[in-house]
């Protein structure tokens, strides 16, 4: 037997029905991937972006380096412990250019709102959007309001896009993993995806577990400080969780990565749901936490300066990048297996 | 996590593999036969870790894999009748059926929803009067009782507009089946803990007698299945065929009491066609006449079904253990979790899906390193 990346070599007989959008399409995972690079790309001609698919796009103008980026939230319930909708359409753009080493300059935000929303609902949401950016020092510049009928949108959707200004003497790109650089996480993961599951589906572990929606922009301000252009690649593991973005990674840097299982740091709650629902916490989706891939030599550095910060004071080093082949977790008992991209929705087993 | 963290221990791992390792001095062939039991084994790379000699093959313990084509189909033409929501267990979702599956069909408006338990089904019954809700019940005696329940609950409630769709297998016919092939290897089984924890084992017993093969009571955790396979090698050794429970903090010899009196109170032995195995008799579940209301084959009318396999698909080999994912050459070309053949590469238990998610291969492809 040989371990080789399942991707590669397989020759997919498309099915009929894959003519249809499913909702796996939206999952963060493989089919995603291919939504994105055999329909959105091509569709964008000559003015698709060049080089690898990143969470913020490096723009220059007059000679000055911007990042920019942009993101839509569709999440069910609108409110869950520890964040809402509002909050999370702050904090996932902050983060996506977080992910370049941008601090934020300015947000734009657009509110999709299906006839009926009740106005205390809206009322909230907007609090928590204006909260949310007062708490990452970052101005709310302009937007844009929309209501559709009933049934033509679920109740509300919130699109934010930002703009950053980059931190001097950094360079984290997807594309910047090399064999041999340290793999660092800076929390715990599953906790996002989890409170909002159990919350829609009323499973029970809400009560003890809150979403880790949360800006970033500072601890990766404290890394840079601490690892400059030896903090190679940074991604915050959303949709498709930690096994998504480490595989994106991996592929962008044409590198492998190991993974150690036992250091993986999966919350109690967290743990139980996901055995009970047969689902891999790796690959639940997370809003507070990054994976970063750094030189050796700065490893320690930029792990003391995460841990220096509250948003990073559980940060443990996971695994390492080696040569190449694909991304692998030793587990448990000391085997090896493939930590494959996600396919499409996790779907909860029966038994 | 109690009762987790101390069956996931590496030290303990490693000094089990190696009292196995002293155990053993000839060749045996073991069958897992719970599809749980073949995830935990793939997934952690049990089996690489065992003594030369020591095979594991694994069983046709997966109740999504072994749900037959027709009960799939059925379940989509009843999906597409107007004023219906079909409930299942999430991974029912992607099984391909002779056409298409209940993913897709939902892609195109069909009303089929995820549920966690039977219970939500007959909520979603009570909320919506207007709507028939079915559930899909498949599995093993596991989640039988809970389907049971379900269907007690909902005729104490008066329910008019739930029915559930049964496709319930059972363990000790499907192991017995195995033992009667001709070409049968496996010479000791590691039984279903799950399944246990529900029935007891005495319906085991009269199997390792019969047979002379060592049955083994096992967990699902990495130190449970390594125990389980201590403890059947052991027997092998020293040539006695018994029924041993590993999986004693959950496992007692008459099972739950409740949980079966709710089985047999709702449901009766039927024979029971397996996908890719045909029919064992004796070996499913179906509504008694008291509950006979509640069965949406009854209530629901979708013609005459036209179903057909996949030539290529050698499901039927995979769930007998008589030939591994790596022998099929469908398996990770023409078959991927993306595109399935066959059920056994949907489920996360399922044997095929298990062996691709952990990136096993026959052969590496061309261009990889």
């Amino acid at each position: 037997m040989t371990i080789v990346d399942p991707a590669a070599g397989s020759c997919p007989v498309p099915l009929p029905e894959s003519e249809r959008v499913l909702l796996g399409h939206g999952s963060g995972g493989r089919l995603s991937a291919e939504l994105i690079s055999e329909v959105l790309l091509p569709g964008l001609g000559p003015a698709a972006p060049g080089g690898p698919l990143e969470d913020a796009a490096l723009v220059t103008v007059g000679g000055c380096e911007l990042l920019l980026s942009t993101d839509a939230y569709v999440v069910d319930p609108l409110f869950f412990p520890g964040g809402d909708i509002g909050a999370l359409a702050v904090h996932g753009t902050v983060n996506d250019l977080a992910m370049r080493a941008g601090l934020p300059v300015a947000l734009t935000i657009a509110y999709v709102v299906e006839e009926g929303l009740p106005l205390t609902d809206l009322r909230r949401v907007a609090a928590s959007v204006g909260a949310a950016a007062a708490a990452a020092g970052v101005p709310v510049v302009t937007g844009d309001t929309k209501v559709v009928g009933r049934g033509a949108a679920d109740r509300l959707f919130v699109i934010t896009a930002g703009l950053g200004r980059r931190l001097p003497g950094a360079a984290p790109t997807a594309a910047g993993a090399r064999p041999g650089d340290v793999v660092l996480l800076s929390g715990p993961i599953g906790c996002h995806g989890v409170t909002v599951l159990s919350t829609r589906e009323g499973l029970g572990f809400e009560s003890d577990v809150a979403s880790d929606s949360q800006p970033l922009h500072r601890l990766v301000a404290d890394m840079i400080a601490a690892g400059g252009t030896g903090v190679h690649a940074l991604r915050d593991p959303t949709r498709g969780g930690l096994a998504a973005a480490v595989n994106e990674i991996a592929a962008a840097s044409g590198v492998g990565v190991e993974l150690v299982e036992a250091a993986l740091p999966v919350p109690e709650p967290v743990r139980a749901a996901c055995e009970m629902l047969g689902v891999d916490p790796a690959y639940v989706a997370n809003e507070g936490c990054l994976v970063a891939f750094v030189a050796p030599e700065r490893a320690d550095a930029v792990l003391t300066a995460m841990r220096a910060r509250p948003e990073g004071a559980a940060a443990v080093r996971i695994g390492a990048v080696t040569d190449g082949g694909p991304v692998l977790v030793r587990t448990m008992v000391g085997a090896r297996r493939v930590l494959d991209l996600p396919l499409g929705e996790q779907l909860p087993r029966i038994c | 996590m109690r009762y987790l963290d101390e069956y996931r221990d590496p030290v303990l791992a490693r000094a089990l593999l190696s009292e196995l390792g002293r155990v053993v001095t000839r060749p045996w062939t073991l069958m897992e036969v719970c599809g749980g039991q073949t995830h935990t084994i793939v997934r952690q790379g049990i089996d690489e870790l065992l003594p030369d000699g020591v095979r594991m093959i694994h069983g046709p313990g997966c109740p999504v894999c072994v749900t037959p084509l027709e009960v799939l189909d059925r379940a989509m033409a009843i999906a597409q009748r107007p004023g219906t929501i079909l409930t299942s267990f999430g991974d029912m979702l992607r099984v391909p059926g002779t056409r298409t599956d209940l993913l897709a069909l939902r892609a195109r408006g069909a009303d089929v929803r995820v549920v966690y338990s039977p219970m939500d089904a007959v909520a979603l019954a009570r909320r919506t009067p207007d709507r028939q809700v079915v559930f899909l019940a498949v599995g093993f005696e596991t989640t039988a009782p809970a389907n049971a329940m379900a269907v007690l609950h909902a005729a104490a409630l008066g329910l008019t507009n739930f029915t559930v769709l049964v496709s319930h297998v059972l363990v000790p016919p499907a192991m017995t089946a195995v033992l009667r092939a001709p070409d049968c290897r496996v010479q000791a089984f590691l039984a279903a803990g799950h399944v246990c924890a529900v029935m007891g084992w005495t319906e085991y017993e009269p199997i390792a007698a019969e047979h002379r093969v060592p049955i083994v009571v096992t967990g699902f955790e990495p130190l449970d299945l390594l125990e389980g396979i201590l403890m059947a090698v052991r027997q092998l050794e020293q040539g006695r065929h018994e029924v041993e429970n590993q999986y004693a903090r959950a496992v007692r010899r008459d099972g739950n009491q409740a949980a079966r009196q709710a089985i047999s109170r709702v449901f009766r032995v039927t024979d029971r066609a397996w996908r890719g195995i045909g029919t064992i008799p004796g070996s499913g579940l179906t509504l008694t006449d008291e509950f006979a209301a509640f069965d949406a084959r009854r209530r629901f009318d979708v013609g005459h079904l036209l179903v057909r396999e996949h030539p290529d698909c050698v499901a039927g080999d995979i769930l007998t253990g008589a030939r591994t994912p790596l022998d099929c050459a469908a398996y990770g070309t023409a078959c991927t979790p993306r595109t399935p053949l066959g059920a056994p590469m949907v489920s996360a238990e399922g044997t095929c899906a298990a062996y691709y998610t952990a990136g096993r291969r026959a052969v590496p492809p061309t261009g990889v390193s």
